[in-house]
C-alpha cells in the first residue's frame, strides 16, 4: 500500500533523516517510534510531501506521490496532529467540513457523514456549532480524527496524536480508537514518543534514532529478538511489562483456544483483581500462567 | 455661559466652512488611509512570509513614523507642490506603520499547528491565506488598522498648513487670533471625528472574516475611496491663487480687510507660514500674506504689493523705554534715537535675509550694518550703569538688540546687558512694565492693536496713518504705563501681499488696487 524507499532529508547540512526505507501493507498500523530529533516525524511529513525529500520515493498504490499535486495529494490524506490543528475560527461541524468542502462535497452528503462520525466517535451532536475552545482536549481530539476520516482516505497519517492528552484519557482514548472501525481498515503510518502506545497500537513498530531505522518488525520480533543493543536498551526499563502486554495467551498456553487473543497482562489482571473468583480446575489460574510466560520467555531469549 | 454661547453662535455662523472643512478631513484621512491599507496590508503579508525582510521594512516604516509631520509636509512640496497630494502622501507614509506591523504581527502569531493542520489537509497558499491566516490575523490587523485611522484624523489638521484644508484651518487660524471657539470649532469634530471612525471600525473588527469573500471586502473599500476624492477641496480653476495663514484669514487688517476695502476677489487657500513662501516662489501660489521685512522676501525673489488704501496698519519698529531709565540716563534717548533714518524696509528685509537664509548671527550683521553706515564705535567699556534690553524670539529683534548694544558701548559709559528671546509681545511688555529689562524694540502696529485694543471707532479715525497711529500710542503709552516711545527707526514690518517679481512686474501689478483690477478683468 505505502512503499518507502531510500528517503534522505538534510536540515542546514545535517541529515535528519538518512536512508529510510519501509513498507506498509495495507490495514496495517505502522507505528514509528523514537526519542524527538530522530526523525519520524519528518518522516511522515514527507509522506504527505509537507516536507520534500532531498532524494528518494514515496509509492502510495504505487503511483509515486510526486506525480500528484501536493494539495490534491494530501486532500486524499487523513492527517492527524499532535495539537488537533482544529482551526479556533470555524466551529467544530465546519471543522470537520473542511477537506469535503475542498473537494466540493454537497451539504447534505457533509451532513450526513458528519452525524455517522459523531455517533462513532462518541461526540455529543450539541457540539456541532461550538468552537474548539470551549472542548474539552479529548474532545478536540476526536473531532482531529472525525476531521481526518471525514472524506474516508484510504491512508492516515497521524503525528503524536494522542500527545497532548493527559495520561487517563490518553490510556482510555486509545483503547476506543484500537477498536473503531474506521480506524481497524485503515492503513496508518503513526508517530509516538511513548513505547505503550506504540505496543498498544501497533501492528509493527519502526523504531527510529539518528535518521536511520533500528529495527522494524511486530512488537513481539523487536523485544524477543532485538537486532542491536540501542534496540535492547531502548525497551530495558519497560521490558517485563511490555512483554506482558504484547505476549498471547496463544503464544504461552495453546491449550487454551478460547483466549487467543488475550494479552498475558489482560489475562493477569483480570486474575489479579481481588474480587475475582476462583477460575476453578481446568481453567488458567496465575500459577499456571506465570510458569508458562516464564517459559515462553526463556525459549525465546535461548533461540535469540 | 457666554463662552458656551459664543461657541454655538460661531458654529452656526461658520457652519458652511466647517462642514466644508469636515468633509476635507474625512477625505484626507479616508483616502490615505485606504491607500495604506491597500499597500500596508499585503506588504506584512509578504514579510510575515519572508522573514528574512521584516526588519528592514518595519524600520524603514518606523524611521517614516518619527519624522515630524510638518518637517514631512515640508519635505513633498518640492515633490507634489501643495494641497491635498502631498497631504495624503504624508499621512499615507504615518498610516504605514501600524498596519504594517499588525498584519505582520497577526499572521505569524497564528497557531502554527492551524497553518500545519490547513496544509496538511489539503488548502493551497491562497486559501490558507484567506481562510485562516487572515481571518485569524483580522483582530489584530484591524487594531493596527484603528490605530492608523486615529493618527491621520489627527496628523490630518496639519493639512492646513500645506493648504490642503482639513480641521487644521480652524484649529490654527483659531491658535494665531487667540480665538478660542475657532480652535474648538476645529478641534472638537476632529476629536469626534477620531471617535466615530474608530467605534465604526471597532464593530467593523468584530466581523468574522471566513464568512466573507475577499472581493466583497475589497469593493466597499473602491466605493469609499472613490468618495472620499468627492470630499476633498475642489481644486482651483482661477488664474490667480492667494495663499493666506490662518491668522491672516481672520484678521480685519488682513484677509477680511482686503475682501471688505479692495473688494479683492481671490481664490485663497489656506497655509503655514513655514511654507508659503517656498510655494510662491516655486509657482504654486501667486500672491501671498507675509511680513514686509522678511528676509524670504529676498531669498525668493519676491515682491510686496502697495497697501494704497492702508488696510495694513503701520508697524513701524520704535524702541519702547521706561520713563525712569530716561529719567537716570538722560543721555540714553540720544543715543537710541542714532538709528533713526538709517534702516528702510528693504534694508531690514537683506539683514534679516542674512540672520534667517545665511545664517550669519544677529552679532555679526549687526556689527556689519553699523560699520557700513558709520555708526560704529567701539566700546568705551564704561562702568556708569547697566542697561537691559529685551527682544521677542526671532531674527529681526535680535539684530536690533544687537545695534542697540553696539550704540550704548560705543557712545556712553553704561554696559549692556541683553535678555533675548523673551517669547511673544505679553511677555516682553510685561517684562518692561514689571522693571526687568529696560527697553526693547516694539512695532507701533503691535502696540496699538494688541497692547492698547482700541475700539473699532478709533481704529477707523486713525486709517492706518502712520504718524496718526505713533502719535496716539505714545500718548497711550505715556499716560497708561509711563513708558516712553522713541522715534521710529524707519522701516515698517507690517502684514504685506507678495507676488513673485516676475509675475508682478510682467502683469504691471504693484498695488494691491493693480491685483483687485487684473482679477476683475
Amino acid at each position: 500500500m505505502i512503499k518507502v524507499q531510500n528517503l534522505i532529508k538534510q536540515f542546514s547540512n545535517s541529515p535528519v533523516v538518512n536512508d529510510v526505507s519501509f513498507d506498509v501493507k495495507e490495514g496495517e498500523n505502522l507505528i514509528i517510534l523514537g526519542t524527538s530529533g530522530c526523525g519520524k516525524t519528518t518522516t511522515l511529513r514527507m509522506i504527505n510531501r509537507l516536507i520534500e525529500p532531498d532524494s528518494g520515493h514515496i509509492y502510495i498504490n504505487g503511483t509515486d506521490v510526486k506525480s500528484q499535486q501536493p494539495e490534491e495529494l494530501r486532500r486524499g490524506i487523513g492527517y492527524v496532529l499532535q495539537n488537533h490543528g482544529l482551526f479556533p475560527h470555524y466551529t467544530v461541524l465546519e471543522n470537520i467540513a473542511i477537506v469535503p468542502k475542498l473537494l466540493k462535497w454537497k451539504d447534505e452528503d457533509i451532513n450526513k457523514r458528519a452525524t455517522e462520525l459523531f455517533g462513532k466517535l462518541n461526540l455529543d451532536s450539541s457540539l456541532r456549532d461550538k468552537y474548539p475552545s470551549s472542548l474539552s482536549g479529548g474532545q478536540q481530539q476526536r473531532v482531529g480524527v472525525a476531521r481526518s476520516l471525514m472524506v474516508n482516505p484510504p491512508v492516515l497519517l497521524m503525528d503524536e496524536p494522542f500527545g497532548a492528552l493527559d495520561n487517563l484519557i490518553r490510556i482510555s482514548i486509545r483503547k476506543e480508537f484500537r477498536v473503531l472501525d474506521e480506524l481497524v481498515k485503515k492503513t496508518i503510518i503513526m508517530v509516538t514518543h511513548d513505547v505503550q502506545e506504540a505496543f498498544e497500537m501497533g501492528d509493527r513498530i519502526c523504531l527510529m534514532d539518528k535518521g536511520s531505522i533500528q529495527q522494524i518488525g511486530t512488537p513481539e520480533e523487536l523485544l524477543f529478538k532485538p537486532v542491536n543493543d540501542f534496540v535492547t536498551d531502548f525497551f530495558k526499563e519497560q521490558r517485563l511489562q511490555l512483554e506482558l502486554k504484547s505476549v498471547l495467551i496463544a503464544d504461552v498456553m495453546p491449550e487454551f483456544p478460547s483466549h487467543k487473543n488475550e494479552t498475558v497482562w489482560d489475562k493477569m489482571d483480570q486474575l489479579l483483581s481481588y474480587n475475582n473468583a476462583d477460575p476453578g480446575e481446568g481453567q488458567i489460574n496465575l500459577e499456571k500462567l506465570m510458569t508458562a510466560f516464564a517459559t515462553y520467555r526463556k525459549v525465546n531469549y535461548g533461540a535469540n | 455661559m457666554e463662552q458656551t454661547e459664543s461657541f454655538w453662535a460661531f458654529i452656526n455662523q461658520q457652519s458652511d466652512k466647517l462642514w466644508s472643512q469636515t468633509w476635507a478631513h474625512i477625505g484626507l484621512t479616508m483616502i490615505s488611509l485606504i491607500i495604506a491599507i491597500l499597500v500596508a496590508v499585503p506588504l506584512g503579508i509578504f514579510i510575515a512570509r519572508k522573514q528574512k525582510f521584516s526588519s528592514t521594512v518595519l524600520g524603514f516604516a518606523g524611521v517614516l513614523q518619527t519624522i515630524p509631520s510638518i518637517a514631512l509636509l515640508g519635505v513633498l512640496i518640492p515633490l507634489l507642490g501643495i494641497g491635498p497630494k502631498p497631504a495624503i502622501l504624508a499621512l499615507f507614509l504615518y498610516a504605514l506603520l501600524p498596519i504594517i506591523r499588525n498584519t505582520y504581527t497577526g499572521i505569524t502569531e497564528v497557531n502554527p499547528a492551524v497553518v500545519d493542520a490547513a496544509r496538511g489537509m489539503g488548502m493551497n497558499k491562497w486559501q490558507i491565506l484567506t481562510k485562516v491566516e487572515l481571518p485569524l490575523a483580522f483582530p489584530v490587523l484591524m487594531a493596527g488598522i484603528r490605530t492608523a485611522t486615529v493618527i491621520n484624523v489627527g496628523v490630518a489638521t496639519l493639512a492646513a498648513y500645506i493648504a490642503a484644508g482639513g480641521l487644521g484651518e480652524f484649529i490654527f487660524g483659531g491658535i494665531a487670533l487667540n480665538n478660542s471657539n475657532m480652535i474648538l470649532a476645529g478641534a472638537i469634530p476632529a476629536a469626534l471625528l477620531a471617535l466615530v471612525l474608530d467605534f465604526l471600525l471597532s464593530l467593523l473588527q468584530k466581523i468574522n472574516l471566513k464568512a466573507i469573500k475577499i472581493r466583497f471586502v475589497i469593493l466597499p473599500f473602491l466605493v469609499i475611496l472613490t468618495s472620499s476624492f468627492l470630499m476633498l477641496p475642489t481644486q482651483i480653476g482661477g488664474r490667480m491663487l492667494g495663499g493666506f495663514t490662518p491668522e491672516f484669514m481672520g484678521r480685519q487688517d488682513g484677509y477680511l480687510g482686503l475682501k471688505k476695502v479692495y473688494k479683492t476677489n481671490i481664490e485663497t487657500v489656506v497655509i503655514s507660514d513655514a511654507v508659503m513662501y517656498k510655494a510662491a516662489f516655486e509657482k504654486k501660489l501667486d500672491v501671498i500674506s507675509g511680513y514686509s521685512t522678511d528676509g524670504r522676501l529676498k531669498a525668493y525673489n519676491l515682491i510686496t504689493l502697495k497697501d494704497d488704501k492702508h488696510i495694513f496698519p503701520p508697524y513701524y519698529a520704535a524702541p519702547l523705554v521706561r520713563i525712569e531709565v530716561l529719567k537716570k540716563h538722560p543721555e540714553l534717548e540720544k543715543i537710541l534715537n542714532m538709528l533713526t533714518g538709517s534702516i528702510n524696509d528693504s534694508t531690514m528685509t537683506s539683514l534679516n535675509f542674512k540672520v534667517d537664509q545665511l545664517k550669519q548671527s544677529p552679532e555679526q550683521v549687526a556689527t556689519d550694518f553699523m560699520k557700513a553706515s558709520g555708526l560704529y564705535k567701539p566700546s568705551k567699556n564704561g562702568s556708569g550703569g547697566t542697561i537691559r534690553i529685551g527682544s521677542k524670539i526671532f531674527g529681526e529683534q535680535y539684530i536690533l538688540v544687537q545695534m542697540y548694544k553696539i550704540l550704548i558701548l560705543g557712545n556712553s559709559n553704561l554696559t549692556v546687558e541683553t535678555k533675548t528671546g523673551l517669547g511673544g509681545t505679553k511677555i516682553c511688555f510685561d517684562a518692561l512694565t514689571n522693571n526687568q529689562i529696560d527697553f526693547y524694540p516694539e512695532y507701533t502696529g503691535t502696540g496699538f492693536l494688541v497692547l492698547l485694543k482700541p475700539n473699532q471707532k478709533t481704529i477707523e479715525a486713525l486709517n492706518g496713518s502712520k504718524e496718526g497711529v505713533y502719535n496716539y500710542v505714545s500718548k497711550e503709552f505715556l499716560n497708561q504705563y509711563n513708558l516712553k516711545w522713541l522715534e521710529p527707526i524707519g522701516f515698517n514690518n507690517t502684514y504685506a501681499l507678495m507676488m513673485r517679481k516676475d509675475q508682478a512686474q510682467s502683469l504691471h501689478i504693484e498695488s494691491i488696487t493693480d491685483l483687485t483690477k487684473h482679477l476683475n478683468k
